[in-house]
């Protein structure tokens, strides 16, 4: 089995549940949620482990901003810069199905689709 | 600056490029082929651009393509063509770009034949295409003015975002007169809405769609105001012979300079006879007939059109019923002489 | 190290503010749809290329047409087909940006067919993107220009048939066909591997534009899953064993390597030029009118008549040029001009002290007949007290009139004499000039060098000038 070194986050608010990434995923790890987001649709929802980062979910959604691929995880968390203190941190996945973290500095929750807002030491 | 002897198709050219506009985008069609010729030679030379597209349709796409990254650009054709720009142009109007497209109108309707006709005038001054908008429409009766209205089209339809059409018929596009050529334009309006592909303009559009009604209301009912403050500040006519007219003669390009001449004839008959010839169709004097109108000496109004009668209803409208308004027109591509008008103006205002 | 994430690109919008109603996280394409795969994929392309800012995004007519609500760029929304058209007029504009053109299968197969047509051939330095999904989403899903034989669309409910609407049509093939365009492809979005062949074919588009290199055309079958009545996998399923059957993938031209870049920069001419390069430039030629020895009340209308390639136009042409260099009023009028082409020919010329009002001649107080049927076409028209003036060498009638001033000159014989038979219509002139008041020879001569720049065609037409003048003043001896 593939290394487990990435994390995909989804933005449940832009997702459509149209399941092409739930197909596309090469190794099995995103699912359509039971619940709906508030447009109407089932949102893809990550199993929470297994994502090597690979990125083919992220080609194979039509949305802009529905799917977040960190594709090398574990070195991201360790370069997380706090957006509260400025100071460098750590995050540590709180909900990897919902996609949130915790920052290590500040203690406040990080929407891990949020991406653009977040920065890295480089 | 120079005087030159030039026919009224070039006049137009010479005039757009001292008017700064860099981009001609047209096909050929007699009888305004002729300005196509004049800027294919013209416009490389001062590094515009002259494209002979594939369609009238492509040219004035091409036109709403340059207006829309802030130059100015034209395109010209000739009443079958003119008919094919009209989507074009409510395109144009309904995003607010303005550009300037000469009609050069020939006989119709199809295929008609390619002398002088006025036939036009519903197609361009009201709209033509769909949509509640209105071009600027300016009607030149001279070589000279085919350059100063060519001119005067670019300032318009920049100050108001509209298109702006110079509507001439065969015989001013044919004709050679003496043109004295005004100095380039060097002040430009500023366009802060243009899509130039820079950063500072990254947030522009360039579009005609509303999909909300309330919006798409608010879109028409900002061009109705604008129709509205054009036709206040921009109306344009010229007066002869009125002061002490009982009789006012209504015509627009080449018959204005026929209705001149018997004008001439019939005051030497003692016939008080004078004209009021628009410049602009759209805007249109309708303040100024109205005022005539009103007047006691005025006893009624003649139009005379190239055409089955078209402006004549906006004279109607104007004038209102209160005096009489009498029509004649001649179709096909004929023009009527100088003995005819006299006979039909005589006719027309019961002095025979 | 560097962290690396795929997320939303800054090609667009972080909110959809353009977009109508309370939804402006999403687009508005239906949920599956190749659109936004391939908008992705675009402003990806922009950013990883840092053009993002000079893009200027063309949006067509179609489900497309609200492209704008999204990328964060200059968007100009087309007419139905018309993007190439729009695309020309902005490129031509603004050679250093970056002009997408992206037109669905209706937008540039059907109704745009001419415009991406000519846009192709003419090789404009953009990039194009034809969204083939084989049926019109927007409008209901109707037939496409692409749709397949037997596939079955709310216009054609019995399937497509060969023999009612044709063969589906197949833009790549016809567009690599063409000289001009430096690369066409035809990819797909199916599955991970066509996707990733889809990115590079849309990086390489876009890097030929950053490159000058010319037309670049990417036609990308695409999904409809609302239009073809499916879900999103089964229509991704669909293009592989079917659409792609009918459209075969692949690289259909690719000159890109081998052709140099085009010069597209432009040399706008400063202002103060322009009048020079517009031929404006001429010394305004100044006559001391008070010497000039013409009638004080100058009302002459002349027609010039005579068949095609006698210079009968441009006799009209130079009478009027003098008239305007006397400071008169002066029109010219062709009858009538455009059609003409060879056969007869004549114009009408006025001079006048006053503001000219019709240009047209109908009663002339001069005829110039330069050949018979002209002199007998117009001779009743002249004014009681006029002139003819006819080229007797060439006219074997007289005039009938004997209330005007009959003034024969063999014009083409002396023409002929002199050396050339193509100044007989200035022989002509030159009577006029000797005979009227409303001609004064000096300017005449002085306008001459202005109309024949080349030495030997100066000489010769002096030369017929003062022939004609010659015999003009003997007229009025």
């Amino acid at each position: 089995m593939a290394k487990a070194r990435g994390l995909v986050a989804v933005n449940v608010e832009e997702c459509k549940g149209c399941n092409l990434c739930v197909v596309a995923c090469p190794v099995d790890v995103l699912h359509l949620a039971d619940s709906f987001n508030t447009h109407g649709y089932s949102p893809a929802e990550y199993d929470g482990e297994g994502c090597t980062g690979c990125g083919v979910c992220y080609y194979a959604c039509p949305e802009p901003g529905a799917i977040t691929v960190y594709k090398n995880w574990a070195e991201a968390q360790e370069a997380y810069i706090c957006q509260v203190k400025q100071v460098p941190s750590k995050l540590t996945v709180v909900d990897s199905v919902k996609g949130i973290a915790k920052c290590e500095a500040c203690g406040k929750d990080v929407i891990l689709s949020n991406f653009s807002n977040l920065s890295f030491a480089e | 600056m120079a005087k030159q002897f030039v026919k009224g198709n070039e006049a137009i050219v010479k005039g757009a490029i001292l008017a700064g506009c860099r981009a001609y985008y047209g096909y050929p069609i007699t009888p305004a082929s002729e300005i196509a010729h004049a800027a294919a030679l013209y416009m490389p030379m001062v590094g515009g651009t002259f494209l002979q597209a594939e369609s009238e349709i492509a040219a004035i796409n091409m036109v709403y393509g340059a207006s829309g990254t802030g130059i100015r650009a034209m395109t010209a054709s000739s009443s079958p063509g003119f008919s094919l720009k009209q989507e074009g142009l409510s395109y144009l109007a309904g995003a607010e770009l303005p550009c300037v497209v000469v009609d050069i109108t020939r006989g119709g309707p199809g295929l008609g034949n390619i002398a002088p006709e006025q036939a036009d005038y519903h197609q361009v001054v009201k709209g033509g295409g769909h949509g509640n908008y209105k071009n600027i429409v300016l009607a030149p009766n001279s070589a000279q003015e085919m350059c100063d209205l060519t001119m005067l089209a670019f300032e318009l339809s920049d100050r108001y975002r509209n298109p702006a059409v110079v509507l001439a018929d065969g015989f001013i596009g044919q004709m050679m007169e003496p043109v004295d050529f005004p100095e380039p334009v060097t002040e430009f309006p500023e366009k802060t809405w243009a899509v130039r592909g820079v950063d500072r303009d990254r947030m522009n559009l360039v579009s005609s769609i509303e999909l909300d009604p309330d919006d798409l209301e608010r879109h028409n009912q900002k061009l109705q105001r604008k129709y509205e403050i054009i036709t206040n500040n921009d109306t344009r006519y010229e007066e002869y012979q009125l002061d002490d007219a009982e009789y006012v003669v209504v015509g627009y390009g080449i018959v204005s300079r026929l209705v001149h001449t018997a004008i001439n004839q019939l005051r030497d008959e003692g016939v008080k006879v004078g004209m009021l010839r628009p410049i602009t169709l759209m805007p249109y004097p309708s303040k100024r007939l109205s005022e005539l109108a009103a007047l006691e000496q005025v006893k009624a109004f003649s139009v005379i059109e190239l055409s089955n009668g078209q402006m004549v209803d906006d004279v109607r409208l104007a004038v209102n019923g209160t005096k009489p308004v009498e029509f004649y027109g001649r179709m096909g591509g004929n023009v009527p002489s100088i003995k005819e008008l006299v006979h039909e103006i005589k006719r027309m205002m019961r002095v025979l | 190290m560097s962290v690396k994430i795929l997320g939303k690109s800054k090609g667009f919008y972080e909110t959809y503010e353009r977009r109508p109603g309370n939804n402006q996280e999403q687009t508005h394409y239906c949920p599956g749809c190749g659109h936004g795969i391939l908008h992705k994929m675009i402003a990806e392309a922009l950013v990883d290329f840092d053009v993002a800012e000079n893009m200027i995004f063309i949006s067509p007519v179609g489900c497309s047409v609200f492209a704008y609500y999204y990328f964060n760029a200059g968007n100009i929304q087309a007419a139905h087909g018309r993007a190439p058209a729009v695309a020309t007029g902005v490129k031509r504009a603004l050679p250093e940006s970056i002009v997408i053109s992206y037109q669905g299968d209706g937008d540039l197969a059907a109704i745009g067919g001419n415009e991406i047509l000519h846009a192709a051939n003419r090789g404009e330095a953009i990039t194009v993107f034809f969204v083939n999904n084989a049926i019109y989403g927007m409008t209901g899903g109707q037939m496409a220009p692409t749709t397949l034989i037997g596939q079955k669309t709310t216009t054609t409910p019995y399937g497509r048939t060969l023999q009612n609407e044709g063969y589906p049509i197949k833009m790549a093939e016809i567009i690599a066909s063409l000289e001009s365009p430096v690369y066409v492809e035809r990819v797909m979005l199916a599955d991970v591997r066509s996707k990733n062949a889809a990115r590079k074919a849309v990086r390489k588009g876009i890097k030929n534009q950053m490159e000058k290199k010319g037309f670049s055309f990417i036609e990308v079958l695409s999904t409809c899953p609302t239009g073809w009545k499916m879900t999103a996998p089964q229509s991704e399923e669909w293009i592989k064993t079917t659409l792609a059957e009918n459209f075969p993938l692949g690289v259909y031209k690719d000159i890109a390597d081998q052709v140099e870049p085009l010069d597209l920069s432009l040399n706008l001419a400063p202002p103060e030029r322009v009048p020079k390069l517009i031929g404006l430039d001429q010394d305004k030629m100044d006559f001391d009118t008070a010497s000039m020895k013409l009638a004080a009340d100058i009302d002459q209308e002349i027609k010039i008549a005579g068949f095609g390639g006698q210079g009968v136009l441009s006799l009209g042409v130079w009478l009027s040029e003098i008239g305007m260099r006397e400071d008169l009023e002066v029109s010219w009028i062709p009858s009538y001009g455009p059609e003409m082409r060879g056969g007869t020919a004549n114009c009408h010329v006025k001079l006048s002290r006053n503001k000219i009002g019709s240009p047209l001649v109908t009663h002339p107080t001069v005829l110039v007949a330069m050949n018979r049927p002209s002199l007998e076409k117009f001779e009743a028209d002249v004014v009681e007290g006029g002139a003819i003036v006819w080229d007797s060498a060439l006219i074997d009638v007289e005039p009938q009139r004997t209330d005007v001033r009959n003034i024969p000159v063999p014009a083409t014989r002396i023409a002929k004499e002199i050396g050339n038979s193509r100044v007989s219509n200035v022989v002509l002139l030159g009577v006029l000039a000797g005979f009227s008041d409303f001609l004064d020879p000096l300017v005449v001569q002085r306008v001459l060098p202005l109309i024949f720049k080349k030495k030997h065609l100066l000489e010769i037409n002096l030369k017929a000038f003062e022939v004609g003048l010659g015999l003009g003043r003997e007229l009025t001896d």
